[in-house]
C-alpha cells in the first residue's frame, strides 16, 4: 500500500464551469504559435528558422543562445508564417500554418527493451534534439533543468487542484503504455527516485494503476496539495545544493511516445472550461495550438477573460491567442472591470455568492457547503494595502514555511533570509493562494518570482 | 447607484494628474474607494480571481464587533451620572445623557485622527489606509467619559504621528495606536485620566452620600488595610448604591471605568463577533486569559497581602483587562505575527497584567502598560520563532 500524506491546510475554489467529460474533435486548428515567453528560464532565443519555410513535426524553430539544451520545436509540420518581434527585437512568437496531415521529422524509435538499454547521454541528446528537454522543469526556482545537473529525485503530480483543472485521469486515457516508457527513461536520470503524487481523495486513474518503477504517493486535502512543490516539500524538501526535477504527466506521455515511435507528437487532451463557456468540455489538440477554434459560439458573452491555464497561475490571452506549451486547460471567466457600490455589491454588502477563505463581515460563503460552484470575476475586490491580517497565509500553504516573513525578506532583496526561509522551496504556483486570500490584494506570486529571479542572478 | 458613479466620474479628473485638485487626489480616492470597490481587475498573470475580502471589510468587522461596547458604554455613562446623584431615570434619559458626553469624543477621535491621515496621505503621496477606523472608534472607548476633548485630539495626533506614520504607516508600527493614545495621556496629563474622574457628575451636581467615584480595581489596589480584598470590593460601592461592585454588576458592567471598558459582557459579545469571523486571534485571547489566570492563581498561592488573595476571576471583571484581552492585544500588526509568537505574546501580556495590577506600587490598571511593553517584544517573539523555521530548514542540508 502506498503511503498516504494527509494535509489540512489550503483551500478548495470550486467554480462554475468545470468541463464535461466528454472528448471533443475539431478540424484541426489552422495556426500553431510558439512562445518564447512561456518558457521558464529562456534567455535569449533565437529562431533558426526563416518566415516562409516549411517545418515537420519535430523540426527545431528557435534555440537558447545563452543555453544551448534549451531548444523548442515544432508540434506540427506546415508553413512558418510569420516570426513576430517585439521591442528590441524581443521574439514574441513564431506562428506556423499547420498541414492537413501532420508530417512528422523522424527520429529513432527504440522497443521497450531499448530503453533499458539507453544510456543517461545518449537519453539527454535525444530529448534536447527533440525539443522535448524543455518538459523537465527544475526546483529550486522552476526553470527549465539544466543537463548537467544530477536530481536528487524525479517528482510527477498525477492530479491537479487548481479551480477548474482537468481531470489528468480523463486526458490521459489509454496512454499507458506511453506513460510507462517516458518513466523507464526518466528513471535513468533519478539518482533518488521517481516520485508519483496521486489523489487519495479520488480513485487512481486507469493510466496509474499498473505503473512501475515509481514511487507512488497518495495526498489526501484542498488545493494545494496537487501542486508537484507541496509533494516534494513532504516527501523530500529541497535543500540548499539540492536539485530536484519536475516534469507533468503529459509531458511523460510525449517523451514515451518520441522514444518508442521516433516522433515528437505533442498531442494531448485540453479542458475548455469557465462559468463563460456554454458547453465546457474536452478537446483534443496540440500544444500551441490557436484558441479561437474552441471558443468561437461557444462564449456567453464577449466580456470575458481569457486564461491560458487555470484561474489561479494562468496566463491571460486574447480571443486569437494561443495555448501556452505547458498548459492543458483553456479557462474563461467574466471580465469584473466594473465598480462595486459598498452597499450593494462592495465592501459592506452580504454576500453569498462571492468565494471569500475569510468570513468577516458579511460574508457568507463557508455557509454554503463545499459543493457550491461560484461564478467568480476578474475584480480585485479591493485596493492594494500594507500586510496588516496576519495568520491567513500560513493557513492556506501546507508547508512548514512563514510565506509573509519570506516575501518580506524578497520586497527587502535580503538573499540570506530569502535563502533560509525557504526560496528554494517554492514557485508561484505554491504561494498561489496567497495572493487569492490576500486581505491586501498583493501580486504575490510575481513577488515570488521576483524572488527567484534575484536569486538566479545573484 | 448610479447617479452618484455619475458624480464620481465627473469630478475625477480634477483630481488626477494635471487636475485642478491634483494633490488631493489620494483625499478624493479615499472618499472614491468607500463608496465604490474600484473596477481594478488582476494582472495578465497570477491569480484572476480574487477572495471577496478586503481591508476595509476587515476592519469594519472589528468596529462592528465595538459597537455593543460603544452602546454600552453611552448609557452606562448617563447610569453612573444617575447614581452619583442619586437621581432615577429611564433608559432614553441616560444614553441621551451619555450620548452627550461620549458622541464628542467619538468625532474628535475621528477627525483629529483622519486629519492626520489625509494630512500624511496628501505629502507622502500614499493611499490613505483603512487602520485608523478602528483606533478611531477604540481610543474613545478607554476614556473616561470626562475627558476634556481637547486632550483627546493631542492624543490621537500625538499617537497617529508618533507612533504610526514616523514608522511607516498602517502596517508598519510598532506600538498599538489606541493604547498609545492612553498612555499619553496617563502620563502627559494625569489628573485627567487617573483617580475619580470616571463617573460624569455635571455641573454642581451635588452627589450622594458615602459616593468615592472610585473603580473597584482602584479599591482593590488599596486594600492595604488587612481586610479580604473581594469583600472590600463588594462592600465599597454599597454606600450608594447596593449591589454596585457584585461580580454580577461588574460582568454586566453597571460600574464607574472607561466608556467602553466596563461591560465583560459587552466585551464577551464583540469577541464573538471577532471569533465568528476569524478576525481577530484566538490564540492570543485564550494564552492571554491563561496568562492572567496563571499569575493571579500564582499569587493566591504565595498569597502574602489581601489583594494577593483576590479570587482570579475578578481580574476579567474589573478594570479594563477583557476589552484589552478582546481588541488591544490582538491587533494584529502590533501583536506577534507567527502562531507560536502569538501563544507567547498573549501569555506574557496576560501575567505581566497581573504583576503589574497586584504588585507593583504606582498603577492600579497594568494591562495597558503590559500589552504595550509586549508589543515591544513581539518583534522579538516572532525573530525566535522565524530563527527556529530557518533552523529547521537549515539542519536538513548538506551543503
Amino acid at each position: 500500500m502506498s503511503k498516504i500524506v494527509r494535509l489540512k491546510k489550503g483551500f478548495d475554489i470550486n467554480l462554475a464551469g468545470k468541463a464535461e467529460k466528454t472528448l471533443d474533435k475539431l478540424d484541426r486548428t489552422e495556426t500553431f504559435a510558439i512562445i518564447p515567453s512561456n518558457y521558464p528560464g529562456l534567455q535569449r532565443p533565437k529562431p533558426s528558422i526563416e518566415e516562409g519555410d516549411t517545418v515537420k513535426a519535430g523540426s527545431e524553430l528557435f534555440f537558447d543562445k545563452k543555453n544551448a539544451h534549451i531548444r523548442a520545436t515544432s508540434p506540427v509540420s506546415g508553413e512558418v508564417v510569420e516570426i513576430k518581434r517585439g521591442d528590441k527585437r524581443k521574439l514574441e512568437y513564431i506562428k506556423i500554418l499547420a498541414d492537413k496531415e501532420i508530417q512528422f521529422k523522424s527520429f529513432k524509435e527504440n522497443s521497450v527493451s531499448d530503453i533499458t538499454n539507453l544510456d543517461q547521454e545518449d537519453i539527454k541528446k535525444q530529448l534536447i534534439e527533440s525539443g522535448l528537454w524543455v518538459n523537465l522543469i527544475q526546483r529550486p526556482f522552476g526553470i527549465i533543468a539544466n543537463p548537467e545537473d544530477q536530481p536528487k529525485a524525479i517528482f510527477i503530480s498525477g492530479f491537479d487542484t487548481h479551480p477548474l483543472a482537468a481531470d489528468i485521469g480523463f486526458t490521459l486515457k489509454g496512454q499507458e503504455k506511453y506513460f510507462q516508457a517516458g518513466i523507464s527513461v526518466l528513471n535513468k536520470f533519478a539518482s533518488g527516485t521517481a516520485h508519483l503524487g496521486l489523489s487519495a481523495d479520488s480513485e487512481v486513474p486507469s493510466v496509474f494503476s499498473q505503473i512501475k518503477d515509481i514511487q507512488v504517493t497518495k495526498f489526501s486535502g484542498p488545493h494545494p496539495a496537487g501542486n508537484v512543490g507541496v509533494q516534494i516539500h513532504h516527501l523530500d524538501p529541497i535543500n540548499k545544493g539540492d536539485v530536484v526535477w519536475t516534469i507533468r504527466p503529459i509531458a511523460v506521455v510525449w517523451i514515451g511516445r518520441f522514444f518508442l515511435e521516433g516522433k515528437v507528437d505533442l498531442r494531448q487532451t485540453i479542458a475548455l472550461a469557465g462559468s463563460e463557456v456554454k458547453n465546457p468540455r474536452y478537446f483534443e489538440t496540440i500544444a500551441g495550438a490557436s484558441v479561437n477554434k474552441f471558443l468561437q459560439g461557444n462564449l456567453e458573452n464577449e466580456h470575458v477573460r481569457i486564461i491560458s491555464g487555470n484561474p489561479l497561475t494562468g496566463q491571460r490571452i486574447n480571443q486569437d491567442g494561443y495555448l501556452g506549451y505547458y498548459d492543458n486547460l483553456i479557462s474563461v471567466l467574466p471580465e469584473g472591470d466594473n465598480y462595486k457600490f459598498f452597499l450593494t455589491e462592495g465592501w459592506f454588502s452580504p454576500q453569498f455568492n462571492r468565494l471569500s477563505a475569510h468570513r468577516a463581515l458579511l460574508l457568507f460563503s463557508f455557509l454554503n457547503g463545499k459543493k457550491k460552484e461560484y461564478k467568480l470575476d476578474t475584480n480585485m475586490n479591493g485596493e492594494e494595502r500594507a500586510f496588516v491580517q496576519t495568520g491567513i497565509f500560513e493557513k492556506v500553504v501546507p508547508m512548514d514555511l512563514l510565506p509573509v516573513y519570506l516575501l518580506k525578506a524578497i520586497m527587502a532583496e535580503d538573499y540570506d533570509e530569502m535563502e533560509a526561509l525557504g526560496i528554494y522551496e517554492v514557485i508561484e504556483e505554491d504561494l498561489a493562494l496567497c495572493e487569492f486570500v490576500d486581505v491586501s490584494k498583493m501580486d504575490v506570486q510575481q513577488i515570488v518570482r521576483d524572488g527567484i529571479n534575484l536569486m538566479l542572478e545573484a | 447607484m448610479k447617479f452618484l458613479r455619475d458624480i464620481f466620474d465627473k469630478v475625477k479628473p480634477n483630481f488626477e494628474k494635471g487636475g485642478k485638485y491634483e494633490k488631493l487626489y489620494y483625499p478624493f480616492e479615499a472618499f472614491e474607494t468607500l463608496m465604490f470597490t474600484p473596477k481594478t481587475t488582476a494582472p495578465q498573470k497570477g491569480a484572476h480571481i480574487r477572495d471577496a475580502v478586503d481591508l476595509k471589510r476587515l476592519m469594519m468587522t472589528v468596529i462592528v464587533a465595538l459597537v455593543p461596547c460603544l452602546i454600552f458604554g453611552i448609557w452606562n455613562t448617563g447610569h453612573q451620572h444617575f447614581i452619583a446623584i442619586g437621581e432615577e431615570a429611564d433608559f432614553m434619559t441616560k444614553f441621551l445623557f451619555g450620548s452627550k458626553y461620549v458622541l464628542p469624543i467619538v468625532v474628535v477621535s475621528y477627525a483629529s485622527g483622519l486629519g492626520v491621515e489625509f494630512l500624511f496621505a496628501i505629502f507622502r503621496k500614499h493611499p490613505v489606509n483603512e487602520g485608523f477606523l478602528v483606533t478611531g472608534m477604540l481610543i474613545p472607548l478607554i476614556m473616561p467619559a470626562t475627558i476634556p476633548l481637547w486632550q483627546v485630539a493631542v492624543a490621537t495626533i500625538f499617537s497617529v504621528v508618533m507612533v504610526k506614520e514616523v514608522f511607516g504607516g498602517t502596517g508598519m508600527n510598532i506600538l498599538n495606536p489606541a493604547l498609545t493614545a492612553r498612555a499619553f495621556l496617563y502620563f502627559a496629563y494625569p489628573s485627567q485620566i487617573s483617580g475619580d474622574v470616571w463617573t460624569v457628575l455635571g455641573d454642581n451636581a451635588q452627589t450622594v452620600e458615602g459616593y468615592s467615584g472610585a473603580t473597584a480595581l482602584s479599591i482593590a489596589y488599596e486594600s492595604g488595610t488587612g481586610e479580604n480584598t473581594s469583600n472590600l470590593i463588594q462592600a465599597y460601592g454599597s454606600f450608594w448604591q447596593p449591589d454596585m461592585f457584585s461580580i454580577k454588576s461588574m460582568f454586566i458592567g453597571t460600574i464607574p471605568g472607561s466608556i467602553g471598558e466596563t461591560s465583560t459582557l459587552m466585551v464577551l459579545i464583540g469577541a464573538v463577533i471577532l471569533l465568528a469571523t476569524g478576525v481577530g486571534s484566538w490564540r492570543i485571547m485564550l494564552s492571554m486569559v491563561l496568562g492572567v489566570a496563571a499569575m493571579a492563581i500564582g499569587l493566591n498561592i504565595i498569597g502574602a497581602n489581601e489583594y494577593m488573595n483576590l479570587p482570579f476571576y475578578y481580574h476579567f471583571v474589573i478594570g479594563g483587562l477583557a476589552f484589552a484581552i478582546v481588541f488591544m492585544a490582538t491587533d494584529p500588526v502590533s501583536a506577534a505575527q507567527t502562531f507560536a509568537g502569538k501563544w507567547i505574546y498573549g501569555f506574557l501580556a496576560g501575567v505581566l497584567t497581573v504583576i503589574i495590577r497586584v504588585l507593583n506600587p504606582a498603577y492600579p490598571e497594568g494591562v495597558m502598560l503590559a500589552i504595550l511593553l509586549m508589543n515591544v517584544f513581539a518583534p522579538l517573539i516572532d525573530f525566535y520563532v522565524v530563527d527556529a523555521n530557518k533552523k529547521r530548514r537549515l539542519k536538513r542540508a548538506t551543503v
